[in-house]
C-alpha cells in the first residue's frame, strides 16, 4: 500500500496515476460498493495544524486519528459536537479511525438533531482532485460565503471527488452536566410521541433514540450547566409523565456509555446486512416500519428522534427471504429487501412527500457489488452528480464506482 | 466596475423575446417598459445601476421553468431576484438580461410542527416564515438584519447569516430541501424533510451559489421551538483589545451565547446621537445575549458577568425587564441607520479569526487615517464576522473610488490574517475582482467547473462571483 506523507506527494501521486485508486484513511469505514484499485492511504498526513480554543476552531491534517483530536480537545474542555459514530463495531474491523474518514462519510451521531451533522461543523477543506490539483475551499473562520461551497460537497462524497488533505472544524465546549431520561416500555407510536414532544419542547434535547426489543425504551439526553439540566429534566419528565414510567440517569460514565452504544448501533452489530434510512420521523413510523413488517423480520433502532432508522437483517432471515422469493442465496435475499427499502423510501405515499434515502452500510461484498448501495437519484440529479465527478476526477480514478 | 458588453443581437430582438415571454405568462407578469424596468436597476448596493431588458414575475415553478426554457433557447442571460436587498450587487442586472423576480411566489406550502419543518415558496420573506409559525411558539432561526424585506430565495443564494447564528448557524445549517429549476427548464428536488443527503450533498452546493446554478422556487426549512426567554447584558471596555479578550474568555468558559455583538467608539457615538439608547461613551461595547428559563439565564449571565469583571469593564448593564432588553438592543439595531444619517456608507463583511480582532481593528483605524475616511465597526464578534462601515460622500467627486480602495485594502487584510472576503453578504460584483487575493487559479477553476455542469452556457446571473478575465474563456465558449 502507498502511504502518503505530504500533500505535495499526494498531488504528484494522483497526477501520475495510471489506474483506479482505493483511497483509505484508517480503513475503518468501508462503506459503498467494493472498489477495485491500488490502495492509497492518507494516514501519514497527520497532525494538528492549528487549534484556537477561544475561537472554537481546529485545523488538522486529514489522516489525524480521531482519538488524538478528541484528546486534544478534551484538554481544553471542548469536543466534536456532532459526535461521529465509530463504525468498527458494526463492520467488525480493527484500525484507527481518522478525521478524513469522518468527513468523507459525513459521519455524525445522536447529537445531529440538536447541533447539526459533520458537514455543519466543517469550516474548510484542502483536497487534491483526480487530476492532481491542490484545491482549497472555505477557510478556518466561522463564517465564510466566499465563492461556491465545495466544503459541504466534499463531506459525504466518500473520496470520489477528491482526496481530502486538510480539514478545518468548528468545535464546541463540552457541557458540565449530562442527564438521560428513559421512558420504559414505549414502542411504536408512543415512542414517536415521546421523542416528538421532547424535540419540539424548548429544552434543547441533544439525543432522542428509541431502542425496541423485549424491553423497549426511549432515551432522551439533556446537557448543559447543572442547574439548567436539573430544571429541564423536571420539565420534560412532567411533559412525558402520561406516557409511562420514567427514570433519570445522571452518572456521567453511564451516560457516556449509553449514548456510545446508541451512536455505534451496538445492538445491531451481529447483522448480516444493515441499512441506515433517513426520512422524517413521522414517515419512518407510519410509512416505513409498517411496510418493513410485511416483508421481513428485522431488528431496528431509531435515532434522531426517529429521523434515522437502522434496520438489521440476520443471515437466517436473509436465507428465508431467498427461499420465499425463489432467489439463490442469502445475499440474494438481502438484495431483495434492499430494493424494497429503496423503492419504499422513494415512494411519496411512504415518505409523505418528504424524501429520504436508504443506504446499505454493512453487507457481504457479494451483496454490495450487486446493488445500488446508495439511494439512486432521479435522472436529472444523477446527471448533475455524474457531471461533477467527471470534472473533479476526469480519468475516473478516485474510488471508481463506490457511490454508483 | 467592469461589466460585459450587452449583446447587440439580444437588444435588437427585444420584441421577439417579449412575445415569447408573454405567451407563457400573464400580461402583468412581463414588464418591458423602461420606466418600469428601472425599478429593478440595482439592489442595496446602490452605487451600481443598470436597467434590465425585461422583468418577469412568475407565479409558479412551472412558469419559472417556461421562462428559463425560452431564455436558454434564445441565449438570454437571466438574473434571479428575491427582494433586492443584496449588499454585494448580487442581483445587479445587465442591459441584455431578463430579471426573474420571485416576489409573487410567497405561499406557505406546508407546516409540520411534529417534524419541525416548514415548506415555503422561495419569494416569502424571512421574517414572515417565523410569522407563519410563531403562534405555535416556533421560529426560523437565521435572522439577517434585513429580515423584514429579504426573501428566503436570496437567503439561500447568499447563505445569509444573522445576529443569532453563533448558536443556530446560518442558512445552510437550517435548509433541508429545495425545488430548483435548471437553466434548461428542468425541475429538480434536492434534499427534503430528512436530515442528510443520500448521495452527493448538492443541496449544500446550491446554498451560497449566488443564483448562478439554478432558480430556487421552493424550500423546506428547519423550524425550532422558541426558547422560554432571552436576556442581554451590555458591557463597555476602554480598549478593543480587552473587549476582544473578553469575547474569547466567554467562549472558552463553555457558555454559548446566542449572540455576541461588538461596537467600536465611532459607531457608539453615531448611534448614541441617532437613537439615544444611553450607551456609555467608551472604546468598545459588547452585547451578549443568552437564552433559557429565568433561572437558566441567571446561571449563564452570572458566569458571563464574572468573566467580564476580570477585564475591568467601564460599564456592566444587566437587563432586568423586557424594556431594558429592548433598550440594550436599540442602539445595535439602529447602527446602520445611524451611520446612514451621517453619511453615505459602504458596509464590508470580511471574517477574521477571532484572535486577530485587536490587530485588525488597530490596522483599520490606521488605514482610515491614511485615506481620510471614517470607519465605524459593528459586528458579530463571536464568529469574527466584521462589518466595517466606511463613511463617504457620494456627491464629492472621487470619494466613492477612495472608499472602494479603502474597502479593498481592509478585505485584503482580512484574508492576510487568515480570514475571508465575505462572511454572509456574498461576492456578487462587489468582491468579484478581489477573489484572486483569496483563491488560486486552481481553487477558482474547480468552482467554475461546477458552474459548467449546472449552467453550461453561463447564462445564469452573469458577471458575478468570478473575475471577468478569469471566467472569460468559459463565457465565450
Ligand atoms: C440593511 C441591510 C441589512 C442586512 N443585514 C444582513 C445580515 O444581517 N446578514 C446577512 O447575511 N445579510 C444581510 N443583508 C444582505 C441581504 O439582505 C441578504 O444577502 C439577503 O439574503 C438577500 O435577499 P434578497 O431576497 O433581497 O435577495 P436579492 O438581493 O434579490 O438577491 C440576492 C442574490 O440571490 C439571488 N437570487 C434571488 N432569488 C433567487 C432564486 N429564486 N434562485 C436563485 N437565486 C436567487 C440573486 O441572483 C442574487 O445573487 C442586509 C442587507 C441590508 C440592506
Amino acid at each position: 500500500m502507498d502511504v502518503i506523507e505530504t500533500e505535495a506527494t499526494l498531488a504528484e501521486r494522483l497526477r501520475d496515476a495510471q489506474g483506479p485508486i482505493r483511497v483509505l484513511g484508517g480503513g475503518t469505514r468501508s462503506i459503498g460498493r467494493p472498489v477495485q484499485g491500488e490502495a492509497l492511504s492518507v494516514a501519514g498526513l497527520s497532525g494538528v495544524v492549528d487549534y484556537e480554543p477561544g475561537a472554537l476552531t481546529l485545523v488538522v491534517k486529514a489522516g489525524t486519528p480521531l482519538q488524538q483530536i478528541e484528546q486534544t480537545l478534551a484538554a481544553e474542555g471542548q469536543r466534536l459536537a456532532f459526535e461521529p459514530m465509530d463504525h468498527r463495531g458494526i463492520l467488525g474491523v480493527d484500525g484507527t479511525p481518522t478525521i478524513g474518514g469522518v468527513v468523507a462519510g459525513n459521519v455524525s451521531g445522536p447529537r445531529r438533531i440538536a447541533v447539526g451533522a459533520c458537514r455543519d461543523f466543517l469550516l474548510g477543506v484542502r483536497f487534491v482532485d483526480g487530476a492532481g490539483r491542490i484545491v482549497k475551499n472555505g477557510g478556518r473562520v466561522m463564517k465564510n460565503v466566499t465563492g461556491y461551497d465545495l466544503v459541504r460537497l466534499m463531506a459525504g462524497s466518500h473520496g470520489t471527488l477528491g482526496v481530502v488533505s486538510e480539514i478545518s472544524l468548528k468545535v464546541l465546549p463540552t457541557p458540565e452536566t449530562v442527564a438521560t431520561l428513559t421512558l420504559h416500555g414505549a414502542d411504536g407510536e408512543r415512542a414517536l410521541a415521546a421523542m416528538t414532544r421532547a424535540i419540539t419542547s424548548p429544552f434543547e434535547v441533544t439525543g432522542a433514540a428509541h431502542v425496541p426489543g423485549p424491553d423497549p425504551a426511549v432515551h432522551l439526553r439533556l446537557e448543559g450547566f447543572p442547574g439548567s439540566v436539573e430544571y429541564r429534566v423536571q420539565q420534560l419528565k412532567f411533559r412525558l409523565s402520561d406516557l409511562g414510567e420514567i427514570t433519570v440517569e445522571t452518572l456521567p460514565e453511564r451516560n457516556v456509555e449509553l449514548w456510545r452504544r446508541i451512536r455505534d448501533v451496538e445492538a445491531l452489530q451481529s447483522a448480516y446486512a444493515l441499512w441506515r434510512v433517513s426520512m422524517k420521523p413521522g414517515a419512518v413510523y407510519s410509512g416505513l416500519l409498517p411496510a418493513l413488517e410485511q416483508w421481513a423480520q428485522c431488528d431496528t433502532l431509531m435515532d434522531w428522534a426517529g429521523g434515522q432508522c437502522w434496520i438489521a437483517l440476520s443471515e437466517d432471515e436473509a436465507v428465508s427471504l431467498a427461499e420465499a422469493h425463489g432467489i439463490e442465496d442469502a445475499a440474494g435475499g438481502a438484495a431483495w429487501l434492499h430494493r424494497n427499502l429503496q423503492e419504499a423510501v422513494a415512494d411519496r405515499q411512504i415518505n409523505q412527500g418528504g424524501g429520504g434515502h436508504a443506504t446499505l452500510i454493512k453487507g457481504p461484498d457479494a451483496l454490495r457489488a450487486t446493488v445500488s448501495v446508495f439511494q439512486p437519484a432521479p435522472a436529472p440529479v444523477a446527471t448533475l452528480a455524474a457531471g461533477l465527478r467527471q470534472r473533479f476526477d476526469p480519468q475516473g480514478i478516485l474510488n471508481p464506482g463506490l457511490m454508483n | 466596475m467592469e461589466m460585459p458588453e450587452p449583446r447587440p443581437e439580444i437588444l435588437a430582438n427585444k420584441a421577439g423575446l417579449i412575445a415569447r415571454l408573454q405567451s407563457v405568462l400573464s400580461r402583468d407578469a412581463v414588464i418591458e417598459d423602461p420606466a418600469e424596468t428601472q425599478a429593478y436597476e440595482c439592489d442595496a448596493l446602490v452605487a451600481y445601476k443598470c436597467a434590465p431588458l425585461a422583468v418577469v414575475l412568475p407565479s409558479s415553478t412551472e412558469e419559472v421553468a417556461a421562462v428559463l426554457r425560452i431564455c436558454n433557447d434564445m441565449g438570454i442571460p437571466v438574473v434571479p431576484r428575491g427582494s433586492g436587498t443584496s449588499l454585494a450587487g448580487g442581483a445587479l442586472p445587465t442591459a441584455d438580461c431578463v430579471i426573474l423576480g420571485i416576489a409573487r411566489m410567497n405561499d406557505v406550502l406546508e407546516t409540520d410542527y411534529d417534524n419541525r419543518i416548514i415548506r415555503v415558496q422561495s419569494g416569502r420573506t424571512n421574517l414572515s416564515v417565523t410569522g407563519a409559525v410563531e403562534e405555535e411558539d416556533f421560529f426560523y432561526a437565521p435572522d439577517p438584519s434585513s429580515q423584514l424585506a429579504c426573501a428566503i430565495a436570496g437567503n439561500i443564494a447568499m447563505n445569509s447569516g444573522g445576529a443569532h447564528c453563533l448558536k443556530y448557524g446560518v442558512t445552510t445549517n437550517n435548509l433541508l430541501g429545495v425545488t430548483m429549476v435548471m437553466m434548461d427548464g428542468t425541475v429538480i428536488e434536492l434534499g427534503g424533510a430528512h436530515l442528510d443527503a443520500g448521495g452527493l450533498d448538492l443541496l449544500g452546493l446550491i446554498c451560497g451559489s449566488e443564483g448562478q446554478l439554478g432558480v430556487v422556487t421552493e424550500a423546506t426549512l428547519r423550524i425550532l421551538a422558541k426558547p422560554e426567554g432571552a436576556r442581554p447584558v451590555l458591557m463597555g471596555f476602554d480598549s478593543n483589545e480587552v473587549a476582544g479578550a473578553c469575547v474569547s474568555d466567554i467562549i472558552k468558559a463553555g457558555v454559548l451565547p446566542v449572540a455576541i455583538e461588538f461596537m467600536d467608539r465611532p459607531c457608539i457615538r453615531a448611534t448614541e446621537a441617532f437613537a439615544g439608547a444611553g450607551y456609555p461613551d467608551c472604546e468598545a461595547l459588547l452585547i451578549v445575549e443568552v437564552e433559557g428559563s429565568d433561572a437558566e439565564i441567571d446561571e449563564q449571565l452570572a458566569l458571563i458577568l464574572k468573566i467580564a469583571r476580570r477585564h475591568s469593564p467601564v460599564e456592566l448593564r444587566e437587563s432586568r425587564s423586557a424594556e431594558e432588553s429592548a433598550r440594550i438592543w436599540l442602539g445595535r439595531k439602529s447602527a446602520f441607520g445611524a451611520m446612514g444619517q451621517i453619511n453615505d456608507y459602504m458596509c464590508l463583511d470580511g471574517t477574521i479569526p477571532v484572535s486577530q480582532l485587536p490587530f485588525v481593528l488597530r490596522r483599520i483605524a490606521e488605514m482610515s487615517g491614511e485615506y481620510g475616511l471614517d470607519v465605524g465597526n459593528v459586528f458579530h464578534a463571536g464568529d469574527g464576522n466584521m462589518h466595517p462601515l466606511i463613511l463617504y460622500d457620494a456627491n464629492k467627486p472621487g470619494d466613492l473610488e477612495k472608499c472602494e480602495a479603502l474597502g479593498a485594502e481592509i478585505l485584503k487584510l482580512c484574508v492576510e490574517v487568515g480570514g475571508c472576503l465575505t462572511g454572509e453578504h456574498g461576492v456578487g460584483i462587489e468582491k468579484r475582482d478581489l477573489m484572486t487575493t483569496q483563491f488560486t487559479h486552481d481553487d477558482l477553476d474547480i468552482q467554475m467547473a461546477v458552474k459548467d455542469v449546472f449552467d453550461p452556457k453561463w447564462l445564469l446571473n452573469p458577471a458575478k462571483v468570478f473575475p471577468l478575465d478569469v471566467s472569460g474563456p468559459r463565457r465565450a465558449a
